[in-house]
């Protein structure tokens, strides 16, 4: 049996390489593709949990309600990315600052 | 309850998933990345099976690699000229970003190791898609409800925000 705290670990590091993803990434796709990583280490939290303590099958649930959010997020950014790209002809997220006051 | 050689498999997936994340994160070839990032959610579906959860492991690879990889995919090729052959992208403020997320890190290391969890062997869970449902359409049935209506009202929204405007 695999120790809990060894799949805390795994999502803890997927969580931080995700972070720097998008801290450093200024491509809109590469900041996404980071943001997908940051969802997936928190469901491997949720399902670790839901496994080793008693009775909690719900942890499973939240995870398949974060995966339906991702999956919602994927399509709303990369429209926006779309009009984005329509716009600047390029996807620099420093570059939309269309909106600074 | 599993072998030694589940275990060792267990970790040679998981540093495949560190490895590929990694270059998702730094890797300068867009299409690589996204190829590197279908790697990791199929180690990460083998987490889920390592946990008994076998439903969310076929959700992970039909959802996350049939759906959301396929609109990633997407998403770089059209919004980079193709004729360039070699899409890149570059990095900015590496040495702040990688401060803050090895501080991240550290934070997290430090609390998993110092917090007595109180995980115990639950045994067996078997077949996971049963007590799911149960829950989805018991307890949970207003969530899921919303997260119907969420997909719906993203959906839409994508598809009128990519919607070329006749005449503007």
């Amino acid at each position: 049996m695999i120790p809990l705290e060894h799949y805390l670990y795994i999502a803890a590091a997927l969580f931080a390489l995700g972070v720097f993803g998008v801290l450093t990434r200024r491509n809109a796709v590469s900041v996404l593709m980071s943001i997908e990583l940051i969802f997936n280490s928190a469901n491997i939290n949720l399902v670790a949990f839901s496994r080793y303590v008693e009775g909690a099958v719900g942890g499973q649930v939240f995870a398949l309600l974060v995966i339906v959010v991702a999956a919602c997020e994927a399509a709303v950014a990369l429209a926006i990315v779309m009009s984005l790209y329509r716009l600047l002809k390029e996807v620099n997220i420093d570059r939309a600052s269309e909106l600074r006051g | 309850m599993e072998s030694m050689a589940a275990q060792a498999i267990f970790y040679v997936v998981a540093a495949l998933v560190l490895a590929s994340a990694l270059y998702v994160v730094l890797g300068s070839n867009l299409v690589h990345a996204a190829f590197a990032l279908v790697a990791a959610f199929f180690g990460v579906a083998v987490f889920y099976v390592y946990l008994g959860a076998d439903f969310l492991a076929g959700a992970q690879v039909l959802i996350y690699v049939g759906g959301i990889l396929t609109l990633l995919l997407f998403g770089v090729m059209l919004t980079n000229r193709i004729y360039d052959l070699k899409i890149r992208t570059g990095k900015v403020q590496v040495l702040p970003g990688a401060l803050a997320s090895g501080l991240v890190f550290a934070l997290l290391i430090w609390i998993i190791g110092a917090v007595d969890w109180g995980a115990m062997d639950t045994g067996d869970p078997g077949p996971s898609s049963e007590p799911l449902g149960r829950l989805l359409v018991g307890d949970y049935v207003l969530a899921f409800e919303i997260a119907s209506v969420l997909l719906l009202i993203a959906l839409m929204g994508a598809a009128m925000l990519v919607r070329r405007r006749s005449g503007s």
